[in-house]
C-alpha cells in the first residue's frame, strides 16, 4: 500500500492544539507535504519538505482524541487533524518512509573514533557472515541505526580474535567420506570427483597414510590431480572387496601400493594411545594372560569363534574399521581455524598439530580408575547447597533455591530475612473452603460463558484446523515455513532477523534519560512502523490458501511489535504529563 | 563403616552398605567357617567385589592365628586392576583404622608382556615372543655364558633383581601390575619375578582364571599356595567353558608343518651337542631315571608352560624307557606326527573317543598311553637340555605333546573329533583334529582339593543347582540373592515387533530378511535419538553384525544414526576394539554421545562395563544361541545328556539366556545407577527362553513390556528416563530399607529384622 507514492487526504490543519483548524486536503510525497487549504484565500497553506521534519507523532485509535497527525519541526509542529483513523494511518506510514528516507541520514553521524583496526575487523565480520552484512545493510544503511549503536550489541563478535578461538567451532562432520559419489554423464566410461577442500581436509584427517603421501608426492613427484585421481582408483579398488586383485594392483604400482596397504601411522598412533588407555578396559592387556587362544589351543571351531581368512588380511580394510576411525576423528574434532583453500597448507597444518606433547597420562590413569571405581550412593551424601531440578515438585526446587540466592546475595544479611511459614496447611484449607463456601453463597452473575460465544469461539478456532493439519500433519519436522512460496519465506525471515534486532535496541534503550535515547527511541519506533506495515502487507499479499499460516507466523511478530509501540506512546505521553523533570531526566 | 558379623569385625570403606551385601557377607562368612565351598549369586551393581574383599579381609584379621590367603581370579586383566582398586580402597580405609597392625601385601599378577619393563623385551609382539625374549636375556645358560663373555646380552633387570636376593622384597601395600611396573622400574628390578616370587607371601593374590584352572600354567604359578587359601572365582558363570577350553587342543595343518620343523630342528641340536658335549644328554637321562619328582632343580626363570593336568603320582614316576634318550623320543614324536597327519586326511566328520583313539595309536606306530601320558614332561626336559630360548618357535611341537598327554591320560570326559572342511564354508578344505573337553569338572578338579574354600559368585548363576553339577562339586552355601530396588533402575523390554509391526527376529531363516534388518535398524535410530549419552548394542555374532551393519550402511539408516551419536564397532583386532572402547568412554564423558556395537560372547561383553552414562540402554539384537551345527558343541550336549540327564535344548536356552543376561547386566553398577535393556527378538517373549533370564531381570520385566513394537518401547524409553533422571531418595524411603548407614544396621542387627527388608 505504501507503493503508492502519494497520499491525498482531507484534513484539518491546525497551528495549535487547541486551535479549531483550517479544512483543506493533505497531500503527502516521499519528498514533502503539502496542505492546501479548501479557502484559497486562507494563508494556512503549508509546503515542507520532509527533510525539515524531525519527527511525527500521532494519537491512538481508540483515545478519546481525534485523530491527529503531528509532525514536529526546529520550531514546533504542524497538526493535522484528520477525517478518521484508517486515514491516519495511511498518512502515518508515508510518514514513516518519508522521514526514515529524508531525515536520518544526515542526522545520524557517527560519534566514535574508530582505529583502523577496529575498522577491518569489523568489515571482516560482515565479509564473514553475510546475514550480518545484510542485517547491517537493512538498519544501519538507511540509517534505523548507527554504527556504534549496530556494534554495541554484537560487542562479542568484536572481542578479540583470540578469544574467538575458544568459542564453539563447527566440529567435524560425522558422515563417511565414501559418501563423495562420483557423477558420471553416462555416455564416457568416466567418473568425476567433486573434490571441496572440506572432503580433502576429511580425506587427510582420517588417513595419515594419504595425508603423508601428498606431502611427499605433491608436487614433486605428481600433480595434485594425479594423486587424487590415483587416491580413487585405489578406493575403488578397495571397494571391490576383491583383496586379490588389490595386492597385485599394489604390486604393480608402487605409489597405488600407498594407498592399498595398511595405514602404518595409524597403527603406530594406535600402540602409542593403547598405553594410555584407562587400564579398566585394556583388553589388550588380556591377551598377555590369555592361554587358552593360543594357536591351536582351546576349542577351534566350536560356532562361538570365527575363523577371518588369514589371507592377504594386508590389503584389507572393512566398514567398521572405517567407522571407528571416522568416529574417533570426530571426537577429535577440528583443531584448525583457518580457511582450507590450499591442501598443501592443510597438510601441512595437520602435521604441526601431530606434535602435541604427551601429559601426565599416568597421574590420570590412576584418578580415572579410581573415579570408576567407588560406589557413588554408598558413599555418605555430599551436602549440596544447591537442590536437584526436580519435575516432580517444582516449587520445592524454587523455594530452596530462594534461600540460595538470598544466602549468596549476602552472607552477612543471612540471618535477617527469615520466611514466616509457620501457615499450617490446616489453616490454609481452611481459608481456602472459607472463600468457595462464600461464593457459593453468593453465586455468580452470570453463567461461565455464555453459549453462543463459546460455540463462535470454537467455530473460529476449528475453521482451519483441518487445513493446517493437511499441510502440517505429515511431518512434525516440518514447520510452516517450508510450506510458504521462498520469496515470503524469506521475505518473513528477514523481517524477522530485522525486528529482532530492532526490538533489543529499543527495548535497550529503556529507561530513557538522555536525549540521545530519546532520539534513538524515535527512530526505532519509526522502524518499527514500518517493519509492521510491511508485515502486513505480507499478511495481506499472501495466497487465501496460505493467509492463515502467515497471520499465524506474522501474529507473534506483529504482537511483539505493537508491544514496543504501545509502550512508545505510553511513555512519551507520561513524560509529557510530568512536565519539568528532575535530575536532568529528559 | 565398621560392623560385626557373628564376632568379626568387619571393615567396610563407605559410609553406607546395601542390605543385601550385609546378607552376602553374612554367608560368605559361614561358609569360610565350615571351611567348605559356596555358591553366590548376586546381582550385578551391588557391590559384589567390595563385599568379598572387605569380608575375608577382615575374617583374617579378626584370626591371626590361622591366616587365610585371599586368591581372587578374574577373567581379564581390567577386572583386575578394578579389584585392586578396590582393594585399595579398602585398604587404605582399614589402616585408616587400625594403623599399621592391618597392612597386607596384596598384587595382581600376570604374564611377562603385561609386566616386563625392559624395552627391548617389549617391543615384541605378542605374549610369546615376550615370553622368549625374557628367556634369551635370563635362562640360567644364557647368563652363565654372559659370565664369561660380557658380549652376551642380559636384562639389567633381573640380574639386579638376583644380586638383592632375599633383600627384594615388596613392601605391603597394594599392587597393581602398573605399580608394580613403576616400583621395578624405580628400584631396577624385574617386576615380574618379584612379583611371582612375592606370591608366596602376599595376604592377596588377584589373577587371571587360567592360572588356577590351566594346568599348564597352573603348575607353575599356583604350585606352592597353601591350603589355607580362599579361591573367589568371580563373573564365574562361563567358568564351565574356561575350564573346557583349558583342556582342548586343536591340530590342524599348520601345526603339524609347524612340528615337523620343531623336530628336525631338535634333532640338529641333539646332533650338536652330541659332537660338543654328550655329557649334558647323559646327566639328563640319569635325571629322567630316577623321575620327575625331582626336576624342582632348576632354577626359577627357567619355568614355563607345565603339563597339563598331571595327578600327583605321575609325577613320582618315572620316565618310561622308551622315551628317556632324547634320539629315541624324537622318533617318537616323528611317529606320532605322521599318524596325526594321516588322520586329517579325511573326507568326512568323525568322533572317536580316547580309548580307542589311543588303541588304534598303539597299533599303527606303536605308541602306547603310557609314553604319550609322559609326551610333554619329557619334552619339556628335552627343551631344557637343549638350551632352546627361542620357546615361542616350538609352540607346535609343544601342542602336539599337550594333546598326547591329554589323550594319554583321561579315558573319560573327551572326544576327538576330525572335520575336514568348516560346516560354514565347505569350499575350503581346512582340516582340523580337535581334542575337546566335554566335562568341566576335571580342569577345576585340583582347585576344589587342594584349597579350603572355593567361592564361585557372579551376577548370573541361575539356574543356580546347575554349576554344582557341572562343576561336581558340593557346596555348604548355595544362595542366590535378589536386588532390593530403591526404585525401578533398570527397565527390561521384550521388543517382538518393529515400527512395521512385523516381527523381528534373528533366527536362521530371518536374519537376512532385509525388513528385520530395516526394522532393527529404525529401532536403534529411533532410540538414539531419545536416549542421552551411550548406548550399547550386541549383536548374535561377528558375521552378522558386519552384514547388518553393512547393509545399514546401504540403506542410509547408518547414516542417520551417525547424525545422533558417533559409532564404534568392537572388531576382532584387540588393539583397535580397546581403542575403540577408549573413544566411545571420551564420547560419553564429553557429551556428544555415542553408541557401542558390540558381540554377545565376544571380548567386549566378558567384561567391559558400562554403567552409569556409558550405557544408557543395551539393546540384544536376537537370542545368542551358539552355532548349533558345530559337531564339537553336539558331542558335548551328548555328553551333558548322558552324564547328567541335561536336555539338549534346556542347556542351549540356558547358555544363550545367561549370555544376553550377562550382556545387559554390564549397564548397572549401583543402586543410584540406571539403565533400560532391550531383548530385541520375538523368541524373547516365549515363556521358555524368558524364564531362564535371571531373577533380578524377570522380577522388573512387567507384563506389559513382553510384546512391545519399537513406537511403545520408544514411549516407555521416554517416560522411563524422564522418570530417573528425578532426583530421589536414595535410603529408599519409610518403606523398606535399601541402604543402610551404620545406626541402621546395628538397629537392624539387634531385632534380627535382616530377612524382612531383603524378602
Amino acid at each position: 500500500m505504501s507503493s503508492s507514492q502519494q497520499v491525498v487526504k482531507r484534513a484539518k490543519y491546525k497551528t495549535t492544539v487547541k486551535d479549531p483548524g483550517t479544512p483543506g486536503v493533505l497531500k503527502l510525497t516521499q519528498e514533502k507535504l503539502v496542505f492546501k487549504p479548501n479557502d484559497p484565500t486562507s494563508n494556512n497553506r503549508v509546503e515542507v519538505d520532509f527533510r525539515l521534519i524531525k519527527n511525527h507523532k500521532h494519537t491512538k485509535e481508540g483515545s478519546n482524541k481525534p485523530p491527529w497527525l503531528n509532525l514536529g519541526h526546529s520550531q514546533g509542529s504542524y497538526i493535522f487533524e484528520l477525517e478518521n483513523f484508517s486515514d491516519l494511518h495511511v498518512c502515518r506510514e508515508l510518514v514513516g518512509i518519508a522521514l526514515s528516507k529524508h531525515v536520518e541520514p544526515p542526522k545520524v553521524v557517527s560519534d566514535e573514533q574508530l582505529s583502523p583496526a577496529e575498522m577491518t575487523l569489523r568489515i571482516k565480520l560482515l565479509q564473514e557472515d553475510s546475514k550480518l552484512q545484510k542485517l547491517h545493510k537493512d538498519l544501519v544503511a538507511s540509517g534505523k541505526l548507527t554504527e556504534s549503536e549496530f556494534w554495541a550489541t554484537k560487542k562479542k563478535l568484536l572481542d578479540q580474535d583470540e578469544s574467538r578461538k575458544l568459542k564453539q567451532r563447527i566440529g567435524f562432520k560425522n558422515s563417511l567420506i565414501f559418501d563423495t559419489k562420483p557423477t558420471s554423464d553416462g555416455r564416457i566410461n568416466q567418473v568425476k570427483f567433486q573434490l571441496t577442500p572440506e572432503i580433502k581436509y576429511q580425506i587427510f584427517a582420517l588417513k595419515p597414510a594419504v595425508h603423508q603421501a601428498f606431502l611427499n608426492f605433491v608436487p614433486s613427484k605428481m600433480s595434485e590431480v594425479d594423486f587424487w585421481n590415483k587416491y580413487f582408483k585405489a578406493e575403488y579398488i578397495h571397494s571391490t572387496k576383491n583383496t586379490i586383485a588389490a595386492a597385485a594392483e599394489a604390486a604393480e604400482d608402487e605409489d597405488l601400493a600407498v594407498f592399498l596397504k595398511d595405514d602404518e601411522i595409524l597403527e603406530n598412533e594406535a600402540r602409542k594411545k593403547v598405553r594410555r588407555v584407562d587400564p579398566t578396559l585394556d583388553m589388550e592387556a588380556d591377551q598377555g594372560d590369555d592361554y587358552t587362544h593360543l594357536p591351536d589351543h582351546g576349542i577351534f571351531r566350536d560356532g562361538s569363534k570365527e575363523t577371518a581368512e588369514a589371507q592377504n588380511t594386508f590389503y584389507r580394510r572393512t566398514l567398521l574399521q572405517d567407522l571407528n576411525r571416522q568416529s574417533e576423528v570426530v571426537l577429535e574434532g577440528k583443531t584448525l581455524d583457518m580457511d582450507m583453500e590450499h591442501p598443501r597448507t592443510v597438510a601441512e597444518v595437520l602435521a604441526r598439530r601431530k606434535q602435541e606433547s604427551d601429559g601426565v597420562i599416568e597421574e590420570e590413569r590412576r584418578n580415572r580408575i579410581s573415579k570408576m571405581t567407588q560406589i557413588e550412593d554408598l558413599q555418605a551424601q555430599d551436602d549440596h547447597r544447591f537442590a536437584p531440578l526436580c519435575i516432580k515438585d517444582p516449587r520445592d526446587y524454587f523455594d530452596s533455591q530462594q534461600v540460595n540466592a538470598l544466602k549468596s546475595l549476602d552472607d552477612s544479611l543471612a540471618g535477617k530475612e527469615q520466611i514466616r511459614c509457620n501457615l499450617g496447611s490446616e489453616e490454609a484449607y481452611g481459608s481456602l473452603r472459607e472463600s468457595i463456601s462464600k461464593i457459593k453463597a453468593i453465586g455468580l452473575m452470570d453463567p461461565l460463558l455464555s453459549p453462543e460465544v463459546a460455540f463462535k469461539v470454537l467455530n473460529g478456532l476449528t475453521k482451519n484446523i483441518s487445513s493446517t493439519k493437511s499441510h502440517l500433519g505429515k511431518s512434525s519436522q516440518e514447520s510452516v515455513l517450508d510450506i510458504l512460496p521462498n520469496t515470503t519465506k524469506e521475505k518473513l525471515l528477514d523481517h524477522w532477523v530485522c525486528s529482532q534486532e530492532l526490538l533489543r535496541h529499543f527495548w535497550s534503550s529503556y529507561p530513557v534519560t538522555t536525549q540521545n535515547l530519546v532520539n534513538k527511541t524515535k527512530r526505532m519506533k519509526d522502524a518499527i512502523s514500518q517493519i509492521y506495515s510491511k508485515l502486513e502487507e505480507i499478511k495481506v499479499s499472501a495466497k487465501s490458501d496460505l493467509r492463515h499460516q502467515v497471520s499465524l507466523v506474522v501474529h507473534p511478530m506483529q504482537q511483539a511489535l505493537d508491544a514496543a509501540l504501545l509502550h512508545y506512546d505510553a511513555d512519551v505521553r507520561k513524560r509529557n504529563a510530568r512536565g519539568t523533570k528532575p535530575n536532568g531526566y529528559v | 563403616m565398621k560392623f560385626t558379623i557373628e564376632e568379626v569385625t568387619v571393615y567396610f570403606p563407605y559410609d553406607n552398605i546395601y542390605p543385601e551385601q550385609y546378607s552376602y557377607m553374612v554367608e560368605l562368612k559361614r561358609t569360610l567357617d565350615a571351611k567348605g565351598h559356596c555358591l553366590l549369586e548376586m546381582p550385578t551393581g551391588t557391590g559384589k567385589t567390595i563385599a568379598l574383599l572387605s569380608l575375608i579381609t577382615s575374617y583374617t584379621l579378626s584370626k591371626p592365628q590361622s591366616p587365610l590367603k585371599l586368591i581372587y581370579c578374574t577373567r581379564t586383566v581390567h577386572e583386575m586392576e578394578k579389584t585392586l582398586a578396590e582393594l585399595r580402597l579398602l585398604h587404605d580405609y582399614m589402616v585408616k583404622c587400625l594403623g599399621p597392625a592391618a597392612k597386607m601385601l596384596a598384587l595382581g599378577l600376570s604374564s611377562r608382556k603385561n609386566l616386563c619393563v625392559n624395552s627391548c623385551v617389549l617391543t615384541a609382539e605378542n605374549r610369546d615372543s615376550v615370553d622368549a625374549g625374557c628367556r634369551k636375556l635370563t635362562a640360567s645358560w644364557v647368563r652363565a655364558l654372559a659370565a664369561e663373555n660380557p658380549t652376551v646380552p642380559t636384562c639389567e633387570f633381573f640380574e639386579q633383581y638376583e644380586r638383592a636376593g632375599s633383600a627384594a622384597v615388596l613392601p605391603p601395600g597394594v599392587y597393581t601390575l602398573q605399580d608394580l611396573r613403576a616400583f621395578g622400574k624405580e628400584k631396577g628390578w624385574c617386576p615380574y619375578f618379584l612379583a611371582r616370587h612375592m606370591v608366596q607371601f602376599a595376604n592377596v593374590v588377584v589373577y587371571s582364571y587360567q592360572y588356577l584352572l590351566d594346568p599348564k600354567v597352573a603348575a607353575i604359578i599356583s604350585k606352592e599356595m597353601q591350603k589355607e587359601s580362599v579361591v573367589v572365582f568371580d563373573e564365574a558363570h562361563n567358568i564351565d567353558n574356561v575350564c573346557i577350553e583349558a583342556l582342548s587342543v586343536s591340530v590342524r595343518r599348520q601345526t603339524i608343518d609347524g612340528a615337523r620343523r620343531n623336530i628336525s630342528r631338535m634333532r640338529q641340536e641333539i646332533d650338536k651337542f652330541k659332537a660338543t658335549d654328550a655329557g649334558r644328554l647323559r646327566a639328563e637321562y640319569n635325571r629322567l631315571v630316577e623321575g620327575l619328582a625331582l626336576r624342582g632343580d632348576l632354577p626359577a626363570a627357567d619355568g614355563w608352560l607345565a603339563n597339563p593336568a598331571l595327578p600327583d603320582d605321575i609325577l613320582k614316576e618315572a620316565v618310561p624307557g622308551n622315551i628317556r634318550r632324547a634320539e629315541h623320543f624324537m622318533q617318537v614324536l616323528r611317529r606320532l606326527v605322521q599318524y596325526l597327519e594321516g588322520r586329517l586326511e579325511t573326507e568326512n566328520v568323525e568322533k572317536e573317543n580316547p580309548v580307542s583313539f589311543v588303541f588304534s595309536i598303539l597299533n599303527q606306530v606303536g605308541i602306547d598311553q603310557k609314553t604319550l601320558k609322559f609326551c610333554y614332561d619329557r619334552l619339556h626336559s628335552l627343551m631344557m637340555t637343549l638350551e632352546i630360548t627361542d620357546t615361542d618357535e616350538f609352540l607346535h611341537i609343544q601342542t602336539i605333546c599337550d594333546f598326547a598327554t591329554l589323550v594319554g591320560t583321561y579315558a573319560r570326559g573327551f572326544s576327538i573329533i576330525i572335520e575336514p572342511f568348516d560346516e560354514r564354508m565347505p569350499h575350503i578344505p581346512d582340516p582340523v583334529l580337535q581334542l575337546c573337553c566335554h566335562d568341566a569338572s576335571l580342569a577345576i578338579k585340583p582347585v576344589f582339593e587342594r584349597f579350603q574354600t572355593v567361592v564361585i559368585t557372579s551376577g548370573t548363576l541361575s539356574p543356580i543347582d546347575l554349576y554344582p553339577r557341572l562343576l561336581n562339586f558340593n557346596p555348604v552355601v548355595s544362595r542366590s540373592f535378589t536386588m532390593s530396588l530403591t526404585r525401578d533402575c533398570i527397565c527390561p523390554m521384550v521388543l517382538t515387533r518393529g515400527s512395521d509391526q512385523l516381527p523381528v527376529s534373528t533366527k536362521f531363516d530371518m536374519r537376512s530378511d532385509l525388513g528385520v534388518v530395516r526394522n532393527y535398524g529404525r529401532l536403534l535410530l529411533e532410540m538414539s535419538s531419545v536416549v542421552p549419552d551411550g548406548i550399547v548394542c550386541f549383536f548374535v555374532s561377528y558375521s552378522y553384525m558386519d552384514g547388518i551393519v553393512n547393509s545399514w550402511n546401504e540403506n542410509g539408516i547408518l547414516k542417520d544414526i551417525m547424525q545422533h551419536k558417533l559409532v564404534f564397532i568392537e572388531t576382532q583386532d584387540v588393539v583397535e576394539t580397546t581403542l575403540a572402547l577408549d573413544n566411545y568412554r571420551k564420547a560419553c564423558d564429553c557429551g556428544r554421545g555415542a553408541i557401542f556395537f558390540s558381540v554377545a560372547r565376544g571380548k567386549v561383553a566378558e567384561g567391559i562395563d558400562f554403567d552409569r552414562h556409558y550405557g544408557r540402554l543395551v539393546i540384544m539384537f536376537g537370542v545368542p544361541f551358539q552355532y548349533t551345527l558345530s559337531k564339537i558343541l553336539l558331542a558335548r550336549l551328548e555328553y551333558l545328556r548322558e552324564t547328567f540327564q541335561i536336555k539338549e535344548g534346556d542347556f542351549l536356552t540356558f547358555d544363550a539366556l545367561r549370555q544376553a543376561a550377562q550382556c545387559v547386566g554390564r549397564v548397572i553398577r549401583s543402586k543410584a545407577d540406571y539403565g533400560m535393556m532391550i531383548f530385541a527378538d520375538k523368541r524373547y517373549s516365549r515363556h521358555d527362553k524368558r524364564s531362564k533370564l535371571p531373577g533380578w531381570i524377570l522380577s522388573h520385566l512387567r507384563d506389559a513390556n513382553l510384546n512391545l513394537s519399537t513406537d511403545m518401547a520408544l514411549h516407555i524409553a521416554r517416560e522411563f528416563l524422564r522418570k530417573m533422571a528425578q532426583p530421589y531418595d536414595k535410603t529408599g524411603g519409610t518403606g523398606r530399607k535399601t541402604l543402610l548407614s551404620q545406626e541402621d544396621l546395628e538397629k537392624i542387627v539387634f531385632d534380627g529384622s535382616m530377612n524382612d527388608i531383603l524378602y
